[in-house]
């Protein structure tokens, strides 16, 4: 430090005031910005372009203008509003579920005093673990002759022991739901663990002392002063959820009631080499996951705000 | 004594709650609310390490056996990984990986970190617009990007084809982590103090020395925090990796795993697939490990604020 300081101390005064404050955020931002626009805003623009589009199969290369057609299509079918369904009834489970077992785990890390390190340490691990890998491990717990699922249940004589997991609509979707579960709710956990950990503890000496119940100030207390921490894991995973393609993709490539937005839109276009339309799916993913993330930034917008104020 | 058996399960009840936060209270805990407790913790370490475990045992297991429910492998081989690292699609695999992951970290870090300096501490216009567009970037679904740039890559950027590339995975890749990195930098940058800053700028650095000299020197935890979670985004990453890359020798382990099954639909390489999935995952975890009170506090940057 004292070797920089040297060296910072030899410049002459003048520096500081050559470059102006806003040049230099101009020339600090632009960088990102411009990586930005040329890997995220260009693309989606050439999607909507794409899905203006009909591309023909046998000429590759020939395309001609057809205006909205391809999203007429789109909402019109039964396909596009059976995978919105299931991407929709996937994400409200899913993310309910992760944030009720989350909180659990929070709380319980909250309270475990001597084991909370090694507790937070191995709630890491499923977060860690390469998601294409454990969906390919959930597919054979799951198998219906050899999966340990099954022999657990045969084992311990419980109803169930036979059952098709990834065969059956419902059943499919709810292996698909356990497995994004095990994967985050861990997560989910850490962000609220970090919640709890800045409420302060004489707000709760101060509950007893009125006399409430555990449940009183678990509700009273807890839960009111979580809600920013709620609020931004509910965001991250509800957006994670909308736009989930690799679980669908490996445990059962989109059959019986699996076929969520993106996984349909990947099929239409690489599968039957649909561009326009496949496109126009693409691009209907996209306005879905932006409305509901507008929707999420209107209930908490402060929170960025507070990051662009907080200077 | 008639009050005393009113007041008892009040008492306990009270307990319980004092045992919810005996981290900082310091109150000691009942026996009963004890034993809920580590019944609370057994039952998460078996349900966060239980399919780990799986995934390690199926993999030591061989032949008949790997059909079998046994919770420990009965003759136990490593066959399944001398077998992954004999496969040169695996261990290419594992290369690409590591070059489009660390080259894509390292430079969401590099103009991540210039970007998130100016947020953190420049004053100029359009910093709520440019931050906006930094989140909004976050939540663009791959799909979206996947296909245009599929096209895009196959037909030539300026010229250059980007399919089947290093570059043409870092580049869209940086879409993710670019923003994460920028979000975790600017709330990193914003906790150190101002003041060694403004004296160097009094004693006549300019921003830019003052940005090298000082901040990155005590952002180093921020920048490792950020650089681990934006490696193991990108690490973990599926559906570019499967739509821009069309060869064994370009596509990352994720994609490999995944057409490890794709010959054969109906025999899934149980025994490798579970070996290479722990191969992979295992340097992850002890890197989550060593850096886990920096990963909790990358993943919950901003989450406590507002």
């Amino acid at each position: 430090m004292s070797a920089a300081q040297a060296t910072v101390a030899a410049r002459p005064r003048r520096r500081r005031s050559e470059i102006s404050e806003r040049r230099l955020a101009a020339y600090l931002v632009s960088p990102s910005l411009i990586v930005i626009a040329l890997v995220a805003a260009y693309p989606i623009c050439y999607a909507i372009w794409l899905s203006l589009h009909q591309y023909s199969l046998i000429h590759p290369g020939l395309s001609r203008w057809v205006g909205l057609d391809n999203f007429r299509d789109a909402i019109t079918s039964s396909a596009f509003w059976s995978s919105v369904k299931i991407t929709f009834i996937f994400t409200a489970i899913s993310v309910t579920l992760e944030l009720v077992i989350g909180l659990a785990m929070a709380l319980l890390m909250h309270a475990a005093f001597r084991g909370r390190s090694v507790l937070r340490a191995v709630v890491l691990v499923p977060w860690a673990v390469l998601t294409v890998g454990t969906a390919m491990m959930w597919k054979t717990i799951f198998d219906a002759d050899l999966g340990f699922a099954n022999q657990v249940l045969q084992a311990l004589h419980l109803p169930g022991g036979h059952t098709v997991w990834l065969g059956q609509n419902g059943y499919a979707m709810a292996v698909m739901i356990f497995a994004d579960v095990w994967k985050t709710a861990p997560f989910m956990a850490l962000l609220l663990l970090a919640g709890l950990q800045v409420i302060p503890d004489d707000v709760y000496e101060a509950a007893k002392v009125d006399g409430a119940t555990v449940w009183q100030r678990f509700v009273s207390i807890t839960l009111p002063l979580l809600r920013p921490a709620i609020l931004v894991a509910l965001i991250f995973r509800t957006l994670d959820a909308l736009r989930i393609f690799d679980l669908p993709f490996v445990l059962t490539q989109g059959s019986n009631g699996t076929t969520t937005l993106s996984l349909y839109a990947y099929q239409q276009l690489t599968q039957n080499r649909l561009i326009g339309p496949g496109s126009a799916l693409a691009v209907l993913t996209f306005i879905i996951v932006m409305a509901v993330s507008f929707l999420y930034i209107r209930l908490v917008g402060g929170n960025i705000r507070a990051l662009a104020e907080d200077t | 004594m008639s009050t005393q058996t009113v007041a008892q399960p009040r008492t306990w009840r009270a307990r319980l709650g004092a045992s919810e936060r005996v981290g900082t209270s310091g109150q000691r805990p009942s026996a009963a609310s004890r034993i809920l407790l580590w019944i609370g913790v057994f039952l998460t370490i078996v349900f966060c390490l239980f399919p780990f475990y799986w995934m390690i045992n199926t993999s030591l297991k061989t032949g008949g056996e790997l059909s079998t429910g046994h919770l420990f492998p009965h003759h136990p081989s490593l066959d399944n990984y001398t077998s992954i690292f004999k496969n040169s699609d695996f261990t290419t695999a594992l290369r690409t990986s590591a070059i489009v992951a660390g080259g894509s970290t390292l430079i969401a870090l590099t103009i991540g970190s210039f970007a998130a300096y100016a947020l953190a501490r420049l004053r100029f216009k359009f910093k709520f617009l440019i931050l906006a567009i930094v989140l909004s970037t976050t939540t663009f679904p791959p799909i979206a990007i996947a296909a245009p740039l599929f096209k895009i890559w196959t037909s030539g950027l300026f010229g250059i084809r980007l399919y089947n590339t290093y570059l043409g995975l870092i580049l869209p890749f940086l879409t993710f982590i670019l923003p994460l990195t920028i979000y975790i930098l600017t709330s990193f940058f914003q906790e150190i103090p101002k003041d060694l800053e403004e004296a160097a700028l009094v004693d006549g650095a300019t921003r830019f020395q003052a940005f090298r000299k000082i901040v990155i020197p005590l952002a180093a935890p921020g920048l490792v925090t950020a650089g681990l979670l934006a490696f193991i985004f990108a690490w973990n990453e599926f559906l570019l990796s499967i739509t821009l890359t069309s060869s064994a020798n370009r596509r990352p382990v994720s994609a490999a795993i995944a057409f490890f099954t794709g010959s054969q639909q109906f025999q899934i390489p149980l025994g490798t697939i579970a070996a290479a999935t722990v191969t992979i995952t295992v340097p992850l975890i002890v890197l989550v490990i060593i850096f886990q009170k920096r990963i909790v506090a990358g993943l919950t940057a901003g989450a406590v604020k507002g």
